[in-house]
């Protein structure tokens, strides 16, 4: 029995002209975890400041538990924000920030001392009450600020980008934490972020967003597996987009041809004829790069560009036609193909995902 | 290491010439003319001109006097009511002009910034023209049916007040935009998600945060106007006295110097006192905008 939370039906909003969101809708579940993904300037920040009463949207409208809350001031909202920069009180101690919205409310001293108690023990900050905002590390900064927001015991928790200021190492320690206390305390979380690992990570659901649209909206392994866009599939997965045409339809396979070769994938349910314009989404691990081929093989054709090694991982790039690149990965450190070389990109037919333009220019 | 503390040593010594006329400077005109003022208020007045060096309290038990004790009241008193009104009319202002785009606040800045460049004596002598039976005021209320004949207000205390303000006004303006310019919108935002009414936000964040900026607005506002002499000469005719034209007139008057110089010092030790007082209550250290 779970009921919904929030409720966003079709938002949209624009800024002196320009349009920011664009029919936004979206159902939160109590204790769901939904991350909104999606690079800067897409309209994430502006969705998580409508649901919190920051921002009026031009219409749709916003329920909360089931109640129309799109005009309501965000101090009556049962919603509360963790700011992107924190937005700590600067001329307040850590007891005094986190007991703020208790003491708004007139709530006996006793009273408010024991929750922020409770409070600084669940962010494990105990002992930390009379230091100022201004003497704590950024992760501490960070615990204050959750800390604040959940004082109220909210329905809902906004995390505008929480840990973008934090080093690596510390971000993926919050990423637990973070994942932890929400799971303890049963609140909804709308989380923002750009960074996909981190929404792979923690949530239960993803809006992959992009020109205040949601691009897909799904669990994690649908976004990652079967992204429905050319666009989910670079921003989630870092997945290649070939273009090609369908040549033929064998049962539950598919050939194409493009420039580059030829190839086949998966229908994945999907209702292919010949002749018609295909767009697959390839993961670079799922790749397969070989130097001996022989001519008349299916596979794209390229030449490798450059090699570099980054987070443990090796990137081949493989240049093709009209300037498109092709990226390989591998494990390991080298490989034998040295830049120059010819060679064949092939794949399984079910690692290529066909997906849709939308969004997404054709080159 | 010997080499390098005698170069040492020579910097400091090069450091200590550049700031050498500052210290110079100031000795000569700031602290110099303090100390002889002080000395001048124990020494005794001359049968015509200048002073003879003889030392008596006669000057500050004259300052006790219930007619120079009234006057020391009414510029408190003044001083008082300018800084109130100025608090009222410039932290609003200041504060919102913080909040306007950079292109609004570059003209906003520009239009304060233009009566600076004129003499100040001249822009009281605007008021007079406003002011005067028959003036602007006069005709501009006449014309809304406000009043049938003139309002008289030149060479009242009114107009004393409106003179006061209107030259302290814009560094409350100046001191509280600065320091509004440096908030952080974003936590008055947080302060409402945390469930404050605007009023209650603006309470617990934003004024808050801005004190320190208002705090020296007062201190800008306040020690002037209990000195000022020439808005209440020209504004208030004769009729409002206050402790800097009392001075004004002990000194190129009646030429009763060591009065002058005693209640210059009483003066100064009021503001100070105010200052210190103010200080203690307002916990305030560094007053944004003051040295």
């Amino acid at each position: 029995m779970s009921k919904t939370v929030l409720e966003l039906q079709e938002i949209t909003k624009s800024f002196s002209g320009t349009p920011v969101l664009n029919g936004i809708s979206l159902k939160a579940e109590q204790g769901e975890f939904i991350t909104l993904l999606g690079s800067s300037g897409c309209g994430k920040t502006t969705t998580l400041r409508i649901i919190a009463g920051l921002e009026t949207p031009d219409s749709g409208r916003v329920l909360l538990s089931g109640k129309d809350m799109t005009d309501t001031e965000p101090n009556k909202r049962d919603v509360n924000t963790v700011f992107q920069n924190y937005a700590l009180f600067p001329h307040m101690n850590v007891e005094q920030n986190i007991g703020y919205s208790l003491k708004i409310r007139k709530r006996p001293k006793t009273e408010i001392r024991g929750e922020v108690q409770k409070m600084l023990s669940l962010v494990q900050l105990t002992g930390y009450e009379k230091r100022m905002p201004s003497e704590l590390s950024g992760g501490q900064r960070q615990r204050v600020a959750i800390a604040r927001s959940l004082i109220n015991r909210p329905q809902l928790l906004l995390l505008d980008e929480p840990l973008g200021a934090l080093d690596l190492q510390l971000r993926r320690q919050m990423q637990q934490e973070l994942k932890r206390l929400q799971k303890k305390l049963g609140i909804t979380f709308i989380y923002i972020t750009h960074d996909q690992e981190e929404a792979l990570n923690m949530s239960d659901r993803i809006a992959v967003m992009m020109d205040g649209r949601f691009q897909q909206l799904g669990t994690p392994s649908e976004v990652y597996d079967s992204p429905k866009t050319a666009y989910v599939a670079r921003f989630v997965g870092s997945a290649n987009i070939v273009y090609g045409a369908v040549e033929c339809v064998e049962g539950e396979l598919v050939r194409f041809t493009s420039t580059d070769g030829s190839g086949v994938f998966h229908c994945r349910g999907n209702r292919f004829e010949p002749g018609r314009p295909v767009t697959l989404a390839v993961r670079g691990e799922q790749a397969v790069l070989t130097k001996e081929f022989e001519k008349g093989s299916r596979g794209l054709f390229g030449t490798v560009k450059e090699k570099s090694f980054a987070g443990g991982m090796l990137r081949i790039a493989v240049s093709l036609h009209n300037d498109l690149e092709f990226i390989c990965s591998r494990h390991g450190i080298d490989s034998e193909l040295v830049p120059g070389d010819r060679v064949r990109i092939s794949w399984e037919p079910q690692n290529a995902c066909p997906v849709d333009l939308d969004g997404e220019e054709r080159i | 290491m010997s080499g390098n503390r005698e170069k040492k040593k020579r910097r400091l010594r090069g450091e200590a010439l550049t700031v050498l006329p500052l210290y110079v400077f100031t000795l000569l005109f700031v602290l110099g003319p303090i100390v002889y003022m002080i000395v001048l208020s124990f020494l005794t007045r001359a049968e015509t001109w200048g002073v003879l060096p003889e030392f008596t309290l006669q000057n500050y038990k004259n300052i006790a006097e219930p007619v120079y004790l009234e006057t020391f009241w009414e510029s408190i008193k003044l001083a008082l009511t300018s800084t109130v009104l100025v608090i009222l009319i410039g932290y609003p202002f200041g504060y919102f002009m913080a909040k306007l785009t950079a292109k609004w606040k570059k003209r906003t800045m520009m239009l304060l910034m233009i009566p600076f460049w004129t003499s100040s004596l001249i822009r009281l002598y605007g008021w007079i023209i406003i002011f005067r039976a028959g003036g602007i005021l006069d005709k501009l209320l006449m014309a809304l049916h406000v009043t049938e004949k003139s309002v008289k207000i030149l060479y009242t205390y009114p107009a004393v007040v409106v003179g006061m303000v209107y030259a302290l006004l814009p560094f409350m303006i100046f001191a509280v935009y600065s320091s509004a310019e440096k908030l952080d919108f974003s936590l008055v935002e947080a302060a409402r998600d945390l469930g404050a009414s605007p009023m209650k936000a603006f309470l617990t964040v934003s004024l808050k945060l801005t004190l320190p900026g208002l705090l020296s607005g007062v201190v800008l506002t306040f020690v002037p106007s209990m000195g000022l002499f020439f808005i209440a000469d020209i504004l208030g005719g004769n009729k409002v006295v206050l402790v800097g034209n009392l001075i004004q007139e002990q000194l190129m008057k009646t030429h009763n110097w060591p009065f002058a110089a005693a209640l210059s010092v009483a003066l100064l030790a009021l503001t100070s006192l105010f200052m210190f007082l103010y200080r203690k209550l307002s916990g305030v250290k560094d007053l944004e905008g003051l040295v």
